[in-house]
């Protein structure tokens, strides 16, 4: 008799094919089939409709609209992140862990949560209209921000200023000074070892997170939609009011396919240049520590930056939760002097839906229908992120595509997700008014990816010889997995978890194409309730942003506390 | 080098973390000149060297170049040379344009510019290497192009931070052999920091041993050999033969110790008294066991060990009262024999 050891023998054929068959056969039928969908239905409308539905400039303007603010948002964003970046790399200073941690919020951070900070530091009835208002006595709030471009930038800003601060930060922590110090002795100024030297070095990092960027900022949906407004209508929104307003499905697809399309072509360029990272950062010299600032210009760039990081980072969220306790109560007769007090009564008033309107529930049932698709959403991507991930790490030469297949979904938008869920899936018993799980299924299939990514190389982490070992020692391959594998993939099939449940409790653009009125999810509820006059309503939206901000923020404690074997850093 | 220059240091200091990392050092190196700065790990060498550079600043203390003050003039508008372990060749040039990259720096033009390059390479036979990767070259190539780089701006001081300590030995000592012809040649004064005291033996015109933030001993290496200064200094230069004793007599120096009354040589200025406990050490010798007739210091072994090491043999004496004596012969012994040898009078140091 042959014992068969090591992996390759412990699933056998059928199994085998049920790995790759499940994870292929959801992607297949929630994403590729939709997309399908949307491209046949462009397609189609092209052909037959009447022409003057498609004015080029319903394409053109929001296309052009979505490159120009994506442009801008991701110069400003290299412009704060760079500075931030190199003093991450190469100083220690006061408060730089909490800075780290702040700078971690944006990762999971809801984008109704983010809208409503915002709104609650800038809108009109922010706490900073509310302050100078009362202060200058004035009838009308003094400051205007939402809806404006300038706010939609620097949301983005807010967003994105993470991710130059960690691909070009950690690139430029690992950029051994010794370079930088050969060519100072070699007769180069500051200035010239930068542009020489450094910079050529961090090029691909530099590349990679201005694409990202740039990617983010041009799919930024629930961004321009809940602080942008109504009056800026990029790719996305575009959709999403084709869709809702205009009921004018083959603009929406048309809209989507060109929006595919960019991100594709962005996505192509990106993996282009991450591939190639065309310097090797040969011989890995020891780096040679952390300085603290000493010169008088180190210590105001130092401080100048770290308060401007730190404000843009902290205040919004401040805000939100300092004015979810705040009740306005103005004096009669009395214009715009507008007292105000602590009150509880947002929150108390969770439970009760104050509206009256069956299409309004209250806020805690939005909060419980969150819940329960978060809770779905984590055993779908589990379940399936798992079969994926031992499919791709069972066959490593086939895993390139399987993998790419999975991650796919990553790369459309939510927003066409959403579309193409709407126009696939249009007949009882599976459409959107009948069968709520296509809500979790949309999340599923932005969480699997993250699932995979976690699991994956701490799976292919476990040398053979240890499944040889235990079943050398009498262990059956049930037991091999249970007694080995599954202790050390544990931590990072909880990880994936954590990710899962947390994407799918803020998850606003394809939500905001399938969640029925009358069964909202807590963003959006948020959104709406933003969106609606009255001091009440507005209260609650913050409670519950605060509230849902609280969630992610305990997410972040445990991925942060939560060390993996095998990988240093997600 | 038609004209002299000196790099003079005075009373550099520098803490790391509140500890002191170096403690008042200073030196001098002249033009033709290579100073090698020898001391383990962790002893301040490649700080010292990032001071003089410029790269970091010392807490007090000076560094000079003839007699300007260099402590107003930025790293860059110092002209040195400056060599790393690793080499720091930037990964994104290619061999000549690393070389060209000092030379780009004082603005020369492109013509001179790949005329130096071109001169750069062939002192260190690298000429053929000019359009490679440095990326793709062998640890002695980098090496190479790492000493043409310095070399390339003609620094008016060269230094070389363990330059050969990532290379296999074969490699490492045909190049400290070439290293040395460049070093001659240039006339550049040069710092060598290692700590391996064999390449600074073959390298340097004078050595300086460090030690926790200070200069131990410094000086021509036969006067290092001859005369280490103190324990610590024997024992870093490996001389395992020594003996703790009682002076008996001053003049001439008589010290009594397990292994019977030696006549022992100390160097001039230290006042020993009788009774003082002192420990000798034994300087390395050509070989031991020639007796010339002399019956001064004779002491006898029974031999333990004899190895064979290629052009001598190493052989392990166990002395009367179990101590061992390690030393090199041109003659083989056989285990358990007892022989005489004798230990010449100014082989043996009389150390505090």
């Amino acid at each position: 008799m042959r014992l068969k050891l090591g992996h390759t023998g412990i699933i056998p054929r059928l199994g085998r094919a049920l790995l790759w068959g499940i994870p292929l056969a959801f992607v297949g039928i929630f994403f590729f089939l939709p997309l399908g969908k949307i491209l046949w239905m462009a397609f189609e409308s092209t052909l037959t409709t009447q022409r003057t539905l498609f004015s080029p400039a319903k394409i053109i303007g929001p296309l052009w609209f979505t490159t120009w603010q994506a442009v801008l948002s991701t110069l400003l964003t290299l412009l704060l992140g760079l500075p931030a970046a190199y003093l991450f790399a190469r100083y220690t200073f006061k408060g730089k862990n909490l800075l780290k941690v702040l700078t971690t919020i944006p990762f999971i951070l809801p984008t109704v949560v983010a809208a409503a900070g915002f709104n609650a530091l800038l809108g009109p009835r922010g706490l900073l209209n509310l302050g100078l208002m009362n202060l200058f006595n004035l009838s009308t709030p003094p400051i205007t921000f939402m809806n404006t471009l300038a706010a939609i930038l620097v949301v983005h800003v807010f967003y994105n200023t993470t991710i130059v601060i960690r691909v070009v930060g950690s690139a430029w922590s690992q950029l051994d000074m010794r370079w930088e110090h050969s060519a100072r002795v070699l007769g180069a100024t500051r200035w010239q070892t930068l542009r020489e030297v450094t910079l050529p070095l961090l090029r691909p990092s530099l590349l990679a997170a201005a694409l990202l960027v740039f990617l983010f900022d041009f799919t930024s949906f629930g961004v321009i939609l809940l602080v942008g407004g109504p009056q800026f209508s990029s790719l996305e929104t575009a959709i999403y009011q084709q869709v809702f307003s205009m009921l004018n499905l083959p603009l929406a697809g048309l809209l989507s396919v060109v929006q595919l399309t960019c991100t594709f072509l962005i996505t192509l360029l990106y993996t282009q240049i991450n591939g190639s990272r065309s310097i090797p950062l040969m011989p890995h010299l020891n780096g040679e520590g952390l300085r603290s600032a000493k010169t008088h210009a180190e210590k105001l760039l130092l401080s100048g930056m770290t308060t401007l990081l730190f404000l843009l980072l902290s205040l919004p969220l401040l805000a939100m939760v300092v004015r979810s306790f705040l009740r306005l109560g103005a004096d009669r007769g009395e214009y715009g002097q507008v007292k105000i007090g602590f009150t509880l009564q947002y929150y108390r008033q969770l439970f009760i839906n104050s509206n009256q309107s069956i299409f309004y529930v209250p806020p805690a049932q939005a909060a419980l229908n969150s819940l329960f698709y978060a809770a779905v959403t984590v055993i779908l991507s589990i379940l399936l992120g798992l079969l994926a991930t031992y499919a791709i790490t069972r066959s490593p030469h086939r895993a390139h595509w399987l993998n790419t297949l999975i991650t796919l979904p990553l790369g459309a938008s939510a927003v066409t997700l959403g579309l193409g869920f709407l126009v696939t899936f249009n007949t009882p018993p599976f459409d959107p008014q009948s069968f709520p799980l296509l809500i979790p299924i949309a999340h599923t299939l932005v969480a699997m990816p993250f699932v995979v990514r976690t699991v994956q190389p701490v799976l292919a982490s476990i040398p053979d010889s240890l499944r040889n070992a235990a079943s050398v020692l009498g262990a059956s391959r049930w037991q091999v997995w249970r007694e080995v594998e599954l202790p050390i993939i544990g931590r990072a099939v909880l990880v994936g978890a954590i990710f899962s449940f947390t994407i799918s409790l803020g998850e606003f653009g394809a939500t905001s194409f399938l969640a029925r009125p009358d069964r909202p999810t807590l963003p959006i509820a948020i959104a709406r309730y933003l969106s609606m006059p009255g001091d009440l309503n507005y209260g609650q939206a913050l409670a519950m942003s605060t509230l849902l901000m609280l969630v992610c923020a305990l997410s972040i404690f445990l991925l942060e506390h939560i060390h993996l074997p095998g990988i240093s850093e997600i | 080098m038609s004209e002299n220059h000196r790099l003079s240091l005075h009373e550099i200091t520098k803490n790391y973390e509140g500890k002191p990392l170096l403690n008042g050092i200073s030196f001098e190196v002249n033009s033709g000149e290579v100073l090698c700065l020898l001391g383990r790990s962790g002893s301040g060498k490649s700080t010292l060297l990032r001071i003089i550079a410029g790269i970091e600043n010392a807490d007090s203390g000076s560094v000079l170049w003839d007699d300007e003050d260099l402590s107003g003039t930025p790293t860059h508008l110092r002209h040195f040379g400056l060599m790393f372990q690793d080499y720091a060749l930037f990964p994104h040039r290619n061999v000549a344009e690393n070389v060209a990259f000092g030379l780009r720096m004082q603005k020369i033009d492109s013509a001179e510019i790949d005329r130096r390059v071109l001169a750069a390479l062939e002192q260190v036979n690298m000429v053929k290497f000019g359009d490679r990767r440095v990326t793709d070259l062998s640890g002695g190539e980098q090496q190479r192009v790492a000493l043409a780089r310095a070399l390339a701006p003609a620094p008016r001081l060269l230094m070389l931070d363990e330059p050969l300590a990532a290379l296999d030995r074969a490699l490492r000592e045909q190049l400290q052999q070439e290293l040395r012809e460049v070093l001659q040649r240039t006339g550049i004064p040069a710092i060598y920091v290692t700590h391996d005291q064999e390449e600074a033996l073959a390298l340097g015109d004078r050595m300086a041993l460090l030690n926790e933030g200070q200069i131990v001993q410094i000086g021509s290496p036969d006067v290092f050999y001859r005369w280490p200064k103190n324990l610590w200094v024997a024992q870093f230069l490996a001389m395992e033969n020594v003996f703790s004793g009682q002076v008996v007599k001053t003049v001439p120096l008589q010290v009594q110790t397990a292994i019977g009354l030696l006549h022992a040589s100390t160097a001039s200025g230290s006042n020993l008294t009788s009774g003082d406990q002192v420990t000798l050490v034994i300087t390395p010798a050509a070989d031991f066991t020639l007796l010339n007739g002399e019956q001064i210091n004779l002491v006898k072994g029974v031999c333990r060990d004899c190895l064979f090491m290629g052009e001598y043999y190493q052989i392990t004496l166990s002395l009367q009262g179990g101590q061992n004596f390690v030393f090199r012969s041109n003659h083989a012994v056989n285990k358990g024999v007892e022989i005489p040898f004798c230990l010449p009078v100014e082989n043996v140091i009389c150390l505090k």
